[in-house]
């Protein structure tokens, strides 16, 4: 490692940027004669459109445009669609109901778009959208997730009857009934994880462009994304065919996975840039983020975990439903399916496993997927239920967890997942030796003084990044594939430029993927540039999310380093006469192994553009691209330990303790994946102790705004003590796993372990907040 | 936002009188709640008359035990003035932990009390502090002005100039914040001079501040914070939302002017 190379702390390149307010967002874009949008939004959960009256809005100041679903439908703009097919154990594949950008004939929750005004100013757009008369008729609301399926709900959408998505299976129903015969204890849970509002601190904006000379669109985006939203823009809605259209996701101020997805919003703001003639732009306002932003997580699950006479695990039963809220959102469908119930083994040798999953329409804003989708709530249900397994059995916590590892790899778990490679043992050991776990009842007698009560929870999660193999996910459902792309262009003078289908927004990626290629040829990171985000700039990519930068994008650059390689390697040997093979590339120079014959890089990037002398038949340039897709997925896996001190008498919870160690693999950057895991662990404890997502039961959102919706501050946090451990994934050339989500799939239940161990009542909901906790303590005594 | 017209107001006359000519003025002083209600168009003002600028209404004057606080002093400004920590240390530290540095180096007293949201620190403490409220018409005590909730006694064109009050021997406020907007979900303020003991609560009450009368006859008998254990507080009169039921509040009523209590018995003044 060199000191910019794989495994250094190399300050983010980015930085400077973004913390002198020199970030390029969105809503930083501006182009001649751009013009302003504001939607109209239903404000009931549940009703029948039965008029629209833009006349009044049409004759406002400044108004260029009042346009409604009705002339986005004749113009032959399609409805949005969910992009992974479910197949109910019945085999019918899932009842995905209408889902039109602006409503036309029923709003199904507060939110839902019905008309977008363009005007002058955005203030104008505002007073305009506020004369929009809209007539509805009301119709009844059902929120709560456990209601949806209930005989006579209220019925969301003609195409699922019952609320009812899918119905869907995975494992051995009879292997696990089986299973349970034969056990000496079970352990039932009924969990709940609630909802989640992702809140990215740049709420969500675009700027349409439509370009007549031409007939081309420029669709500037929020996005995590940009080359799946054109492909979904062409393919499926009909705005423009993919050479016609441009995606540019520039700075993006975080996406937390619900920047992944096609909203209406982008789509309406191009379609109306053509219908008005001028740019079009939107900016969301934080409540519009709180309303029409996908949400997270919100299942309810009863699961039931059966051992024998040694404690050893021998199934388990889960039973899931899942609210996907009012429409399907793009990947929804996969999030409890195939990207929950498949990591149900967890890090156990489990014999029999078998879920079933419904999802549910409900007259609330669609959830879909959100930092750790479908593992952080896999991740809780096991891990709650081996704590609270080990306390119904009397025995440690940990050493229950240690007896059921599983340690020979690879390892096929009931549940699809093939786990090549980790060593469970190693995380535990490191995160019960930074806790001293063997103290913790000391330090327990010693809060008690004090009127404390202090409690210590456990969690080893596993999860899967890189989501892959593109084939496989293809026979899974997915509608697109899941590799990654990568160009590495050298230029004449030896300074590159890498191009990447991955996006970066938040994770540091013009630092980290700069430095593979500082490792590879010795040159200064600051001569490497990384580009992305541009559909004109890099020909197609896949994103991201699901932490698959590292896995899968590094790899397609790694590809693409080694062709690059390969053919300097070539021109240098012609050039220094020597053998191919005796060529090292190292510090910047091009050398002959055990000579003192070298190049400097710049002179055979230059020698490859002006061609003067290179070996015969060469093309000139130097540049290579790739497309990489991998194997498997990869499993990083690691220990939480959390623990806590609950003052009594107010039921406040403070985190004394956070520990985390984690197997990520090959770390590229040791300071950025401290810093993923941070971010990550303030979102589990976020989620853990303070974001709860309210509705009444009209469907009004009662948490619109962070008056009454919980982020976790730095006080709500305590100095994390992060550790890795690393065994190399097999299936890359790096060795990575990926690191991105772990934080937020490890740590709730770690935190609900730990308070709950604390106040001696297992039954508490997340989040844990003072009131919760509080009515908990009460309910004990 | 909507559009309005500013003012802004060199004399509290001339501020009256920019309010009678307007046809829907409001007040301004630090805007913390007004600005933001105003960008979410839930307010549309056809006037905002700034008070921040006369003179008349700014500063914090300490004369032996009296304490004289214009209008526009932002919480900052009481937060830091040292005269007034030296004989009502509970006060600057009340202002001290009011919303966040940009709220304390904007909001004003005079804005505080005239919106008396019922999650407010300083109505608890203008009421257990028995103080003056000293309007561009009239002076009235605390408790008559805060009326309900988001309710006081002013008049439509009448104009907070200052709080006046008399330092007592010791007091201390006590609030246990909502997690996401941290404004007090309960906020006992409790002042001690001699045997006359007075105890207002904030951020729980149905009807906004009121004063927990069972706590200071408990306290008269016994200032300790076990001489609260017997009393009851009720929750029938409490707010109830989805973060603190009426039940919760009132346990944190109970739990704060004990801990109130345990502050002022444990130190000095």
């Amino acid at each position: 490692m060199g000191v910019e190379g794989i495994g250094a702390r190399v300050l983010r390149k980015e930085d400077k940027r973004f913390i002198t307010g020199k970030g390029r967002y969105t809503d930083d874009m501006s182009v001649p004669g751009m013009k302003h949008a504001a939607f109209v939004r239903s404000p009931h959960a549940h009703a029948r459109i039965t008029g629209i009256d833009v006349e009044t809005a049409k004759k406002m100041p400044g108004v260029i445009g009042v346009l409604t679903g009705a002339e986005l439908k004749a113009d032959g703009i399609g409805n949005l669609i969910c992009g992974w097919m479910i197949h109910s154990k019945d085999g019918t594949p899932m009842k995905m109901g209408a889902w039109s950008p602006l409503a036309t004939d029923t709003v199904r929750y507060v939110g839902d778009a019905v008309v977008i005004v363009v005007a002058d100013t955005k203030g104008q757009a505002r007073d305009a959208a506020e004369a929009v008369d809209i007539s509805y008729e009301e119709l009844p609301v059902v929120v709560k997730t456990a209601e949806a399926l209930n005989e006579g709900a209220p019925q969301l959408h003609p195409e699922a009857p019952g609320n009812l998505i899918f119905d869907w299976d995975i494992g051995d129903e009879k292997a696990t009934n089986g299973a349970f015969a034969g056990a000496a204890h079970v352990t039932k849970m009924d969990i709940v994880n609630g909802r989640l509002v992702p809140n990215a601190i740049e709420p969500r904006a675009t700027l349409g462009v439509y370009d007549a000379g031409e007939d081309h669109y420029t669709c500037w985006t929020t996005s995590q994304n940009p080359h799946v939203a054109r492909l979904v823009l062409s393919a499926f809605y009909n705005v423009a065919p993919e050479n016609k259209l441009r995606v540019i996701a520039p700075d993006v101020g975080g996406g937390f996975g619900s920047k992944i997805f096609i909203y209406p919003e982008e789509l309406i703001c191009l379609w109306a840039s053509k219908k008005t003639g001028v740019p079009v732009k939107w900016v969301a306002d934080r409540t519009e983020s709180f309303l029409a932003d996908a949400h997270g997580r919100d299942h309810i699950t009863h699961a039931e975990l059966a051992f024998d006479k040694d404690n050893r695990i021998l199934g388990l039963k889960v039973q899931t439903i899942a609210n996907l809220g009012a429409y399907m959102s793009l990947f929804s469908s996969s999030v409890p399916t195939y990207l929950y119930a498949t990591l149900l083994s967890g890090q156990y040798d489990i014999p029999a496993i078998h879920a079933n999953v419904k999802a549910v329409y409900t007259n609330t804003a669609p959830v879909d997927a959100y930092r750790g989708a479908g593992r952080p709530e896999a991740s809780y249900v096991l891990e709650r239920i081996m704590e609270t397994a080990a306390r119904e059995l009397k025995v440690s916590p940990a050493e229950l967890r240690r007896k059921n590892f599983i340690r020979v790899f690879p390892h096929q778990t009931p549940v699809i997942m093939n786990y090549d490679a980790g060593d469970f043992d190693a995380t535990l050991d490191a995160a019960l030796k930074a806790a001293d776990y063997a103290g913790f009842e000391k330090r327990r007698g010693e809060a008690a003084k004090r009127g404390k009560l202090r409690g210590i929870g456990l969690s080893c999660y596993i999860e899967a990044c890189g989501i892959a193999p593109s084939a496989a996910v293809g026979s899974l459902g997915a509608g697109v594939g899941l590799w990654e792309s990568a160009e590495v262009r050298v230029n004449a003078i030896g300074t590159i430029e890498i191009l990447t289908g991955s996006h970066s927004h938040g994770q540091g990626h013009e630092t980290t993927f700069a430095q593979l290629a500082t490792e590879r040829f010795g040159v200064p990171i600051d001569s490497i540039s990384i580009v992305h985000g541009d559909t004109d700039k890099v020909q197609m990519g896949m994103g991201t999310y699901g932490s698959r930068s590292g896995a899968v994008g590094m790899s397609a650059v790694i590809k693409a380093l080694d062709k690059v390689e390969a053919k300097a390697k070539k021109i240098a040997a012609h050039l220094l006469e020597a053998d191919e093979a005796d060529i090292e590339i190292k510090d910047g120079d091009v050398r002959v192994a055990g000579t003192d014959k070298s190049l400097p890089w710049f002179q055979v990037a230059l020698a490859a553009y002006t061609a003067h002398n290179l070996p015969s038949g060469m093309e000139p340039g130097l540049k290579e691209g790739a497309f990489y897709d991998p194997s498997n997925f990869t499993f990083p896996g690691g220990c939480h330990i959390c623990e806590v001190e609950v003052d009594p008498e107010t039921g406040v919870t403070e985190i004394i303790q956070f520990v985390a160690a984690d197997d990520f693999g090959k770390v590229i950057n040791p300071m950025i994946v401290e810093g993923q895991v941070h971010g990550g662990l303030a979102q589990g404890i976020g989620q853990a102790l303070l974001e709860g997502t309210h509705y009444d039961d009209t469907g009004q959102l009662l948490t619109a705004s962070f008056m009454d919706y919980t982020m976790p501050r730095a006080q709500n946090l305590p100095s994390f003590d992060v550790m890795t451990t690393e065994t190399p994934c097999p299936s890359n050339p790096l060795g990575i796993k990926g690191c991105g989500e772990a934080g937020a799939i490890g740590s709730p239940p770690a935190v609900i372990n730990a308070i709950t161990d604390a106040i001696r009542n297992n039954n508490l909901t997340m989040p844990a907040t003072p009131q919760t906790v509080w009515n908990a303590i009460q309910a004990a005594k | 936002m909507y559009e309005t017209q500013y003012h802004r107001a060199a004399s509290v006359e001339e501020a009256a009188r920019l309010m009678a000519e307007a046809e829907d003025g409001k007040f301004l002083a630090g805007g913390m709640t007004l600005i933001p209600t105003m960008k979410q168009r839930l307010a549309s003002p056809s006037d905002l008359i700034d008070l921040r600028k006369i003179e008349a209404l700014k500063g914090i004057t300490v004369e032996g035990r009296t304490v004289r606080i214009g209008a526009v002093t932002t919480h900052y400004d009481v937060s830091t003035n040292e005269e007034l920590a030296k004989i009502c240390p509970a006060i600057t530290s009340l202002a001290g932990h009011i919303g966040d540095p940009q709220v304390r180096n904007m909001g004003t007293i005079g804005g505080s009390i005239a919106n008396n949201d019922p999650a407010a620190d300083y109505p608890s403490a203008l009421v257990a502090l028995d103080a003056t409220v000293i309007t561009s018409q009239r002076s009235l005590p605390a408790s008559d002005f805060f009326v309900g909730l988001f309710e006081t006694a002013l008049e439509p064109n009448e104009i907070i100039v200052a709080v006046e009050f008399v330092a007592p021997d010791k007091a201390a406020y006590k609030k246990f914040p909502n997690p996401a907007s941290l404004y007090a979900m309960a906020g006992v303020f409790v002042a001690k001079s001699g045997d006359n003991i007075r105890v207002a609560v904030t951020g729980a009450g149905e009807g906004g501040v009121f004063r927990l009368k069972d706590a200071e006859t408990a306290l008269a008998g016994n200032f300790s914070p076990s001489a609260l254990d017997s009393i009851a507080v009720e929750p029938d009169a409490l707010l109830s939302d989805m973060h603190a039921s009426a039940d919760y509040r009132a346990n944190l009523v109970k739990v704060m002017a004990k801990r109130a209590v345990a502050e002022i018995a444990n130190r000095p003044m």
